[in-house]
């Protein structure tokens, strides 16, 4: 385990040294330790090491991460995984706005509660909330699936393309195109492997969830649909 | 019949045939016009400053023996790897989708050979680009179509697009009609769809956000890459002043005439102002930050000639930007297609269906056997001849003034024809000392 002191050797060095990472194999444990809410944590990493924060983070901790696994063992402000490309990141506490915004692919999982926007206009990327997430949440969301086992707040889903939605409470209402949807075998098989892999398995079951997904009313500009917009 | 001479029929300024047509249009269709390109109207230009050359006061070089330097550096403030080009015109920020994947190489290869930059746009970098532009701005937009950490790192600088001069405020659409497997595939969405592209980023809003998402961007590249922050021309003056303390390394400063694939064209004539009007505050600004020629600015939105280059220059910026011209270089609007564009109910140098996707000229289409007959290697010949030319006309009126760069030229060498573009522009208007709206006058 590699230990990594953020207040004492400054940002630049830490995403410099991870950076430097790339095609190495023999130090790919490392913890970070004081990061008193920065941001840019962990930024833009492209190998297959395993970070763990010990703390909060400010905006876009793990930012456009690939293959790397980072660990946050407090709280993630705004942006977390934002355009997360491959790699896991696991949040313990809660996450601010944009969770997971644009992501492209990989697991981002928040065990706390997500704010508003979560999922913003992903494309490919999976989320796993354990408790609630705000509102707008996966507005213009494109592909992936965002899995929620607490309630969503207002417009869940507005204008989204083809990701596919889950959430186990309640939706506080739904935006423009998306609706509620038939959950299907091949459904609760991917919401079974979300939900392990989120490491929430022992905390839901596939069954308990509903689906969301678009109605594909608005892939067309149409005139008569201009109030929904 | 009465022998007295009747009244001639009058067509009203306000329900011109124009305006009656659209009310026709818009009766009949139910949803409003989209069109490509920028600003019809015409707007307080350019056209409306003069240069004032060397007379007794000053003495001009020598046309074809004097030098007059034409390079700018772009990105100096924090990048490691700032940009240095030899000439200040660069191209504009026109995405794969709107344009085809050929129209992309020629603008690499024309750019490439004139020693300039291009842009990417809002469908990702695609290799035909990059593969032939020297240097490439890879523009980061709120869609994030295509975006990823991989052509951020092989691209020579980021251009955060906050806005555009077509639109200030409002996001794009690419209809389905150009929506092939290849753009489909790159923007992670369905085939044949509408591709709505947002107004504003998914993970930041405002100036103080702006900072860490570049601080992001920064540390991402490991402060390599020059980061422009792109703004449409609607509030110049704090626009620039917030992106520089957002710490922006360039900002570009896009004008109403510059062009866009699609938008309403309510949207392209009503909002924004001409650039003209946006440059002095836009200087005003970085003056007043102590961050003129520090902090760089690219401006875009109607630059045609060398003359527009040079007037530019002289009012303060550090480059420009092309769209609309490189396209016509290419090709786009030309006469010899005069036949194909009759058939799409247009003519030569109106056309600007560009969103439907069917330009005879190959250049904003995804249609293949449309695109066959564009030539890249012809199309970037013919831009690299047209942005030579443009700097050579600007050098020409350089050396007029005595300046020995470009970037020499000043305020103090223009004058206004018109009392609009000299309030605008900061300049006397002719003949006079008289700057409208200056030292205490109206």
């Amino acid at each position: 385990m590699q230990t990594f002191d953020l207040s004492a050797q400054g940002l630049r060095a830490l995403n410099s040294t991870l950076h430097g990472l790339k095609g190495q194999t023999n130090m790919t444990s490392w913890e970070i330790i004081n990061p008193k809410g920065a941001h840019a944590i962990a930024v833009g990493l492209d190998a297959p090491v395993d970070v763990t924060v010990r703390g909060s983070t400010g905006y876009y901790c793990a930012g456009m991460n690939k293959q790397a696994t980072v660990r946050v063992k407090g709280s993630a402000g705004p942006g977390v995984a934002e355009n997360m490309m491959s790699g896991t990141v696991i949040i313990d506490g809660d996450a601010s706005q944009y969770a997971g915004a644009t992501g492209r692919g990989g697991l981002l999982v928040i065990k706390g509660n997500a704010s508003s926007r979560c999922g913003i206009s992903m494309k490919g990327i999976d989320i796993v909330v354990h408790g609630n997430i705000g509102h707008m949440s996966a507005f213009m969301a494109q592909s992936g699936n965002m899995v929620v086992l607490g309630d969503a707040g207002e417009a869940l889903g507005d204008s989204l393309y083809e990701a596919r939605l889950f959430v186990r409470g309640s939706v506080k209402s739904l935006g423009a195109d998306c609706i509620e949807k038939e959950m299907r075998p091949e459904h609760l098989a991917l919401l079974a492997d979300l939900l392990k892999r989120g490491e929430a398995d022992h905390l839901a079951k596939p069954e308990e969830f509903k689906r969301y997904g678009s109605a594909r009313k608005l892939y067309t500009f149409n005139i008569d649909n201009a109030s929904s917009y | 019949m009465s022998d007295f001479p009747r009244t001639p029929p009058k067509q009203s300024w306000t329900f011109s045939n124009d305006i009656n047509a659209e009310i026709r249009r818009a009766a009949a269709t139910g949803i409003y016009d989209i069109r490509g390109g920028g600003s019809k109207r015409k707007l307080p230009h350019f056209d409306d400053l003069l240069f004032l050359g060397a007379s007794i006061s000053r003495y001009p070089l020598e046309g074809y023996r004097e030098k007059c330097a034409t390079d700018v550096w772009l990105g100096t403030r924090y990048a490691k790897k700032p940009i240095h080009l030899d000439i200040p015109v660069t191209i504009a920020g026109m995405s794969f989708g709107a344009l085809s994947g050929p129209a992309k190489e020629a603008l690499g290869r024309g750019a490439s050979a004139a020693g300039t930059s291009t842009t990417t746009g809002d469908g990702g970098m695609t290799e035909e680009e990059r593969g032939h532009s020297k240097t490439l701005v890879y523009q980061y937009l709120p869609s994030r179509y295509g975006m990823n950490p991989d052509d951020l790192r092989r691209a020579d600088a980021i251009e955060v697009v906050v806005g555009q001069g077509a639109k200030p405020g409002g996001g794009g659409m690419l209809l389905g009609q150009k929506i092939s497997d290849r753009v489909a595939q790159m923007r992670n969405l369905p085939k044949g769809i509408d591709q709505r592209s947002a107004c504003r980023h998914p993970d930041w809003t405002g100036p103080d956000d702006l900072e860490i998402k570049i601080l992001e961007l920064r540390e991402i590249t490991d402060w390599e890459k020059p980061i422009y922050v792109k703004v449409g021309g609607a509030r110049p003056y704090y626009d620039t002043a917030l992106a520089v303390k957002a710490g922006a390394d360039v900002v570009v400063l896009d004008g109403m005439q510059g062009g866009t694939a699609a938008t309403q064209d309510v949207f392209i004539e009503n909002v924004g102002m001409p650039i003209l009007a946006c440059i002095p505050q836009a200087v005003k600004a970085l003056q007043d930050l102590g961050m003129h020629r520090k902090v760089q600015l690219i401006v875009s939105g109607g630059i045609r000639t060398g003359a527009d280059v040079a007037k530019a220059m002289a009012l303060g910026a550090d480059a420009v930007a092309i769209g609309t011209a490189a396209l016509v270089a290419l090709g786009d609007n030309d006469p010899a297609l005069e036949a194909e564009y009759n058939k799409l109910g247009t003519t030569a140098g109106a056309y600007d269906d560009w969103h439907e996707g069917k330009d005879p000229a190959g250049i904003t289409t995804q249609d293949p056997e449309l695109f066959k007959r564009f030539d890249p290697i012809l199309g970037g010949r013919r831009l690299k001849n047209y942005l030579k030319v443009m700097t050579l006309e600007a050098q020409t009126i350089a050396r007029a003034c005595g300046k020995n760069h470009l970037h020499n030229l000043e305020p103090e060498d223009l004058c206004a024809l018109s009392i609009e573009a000299a309030a605008m522009a900061g300049v006397p208007l002719a003949g006079t000392n008289w700057i409208p709206g200056r030292n205490g006058s109206f």
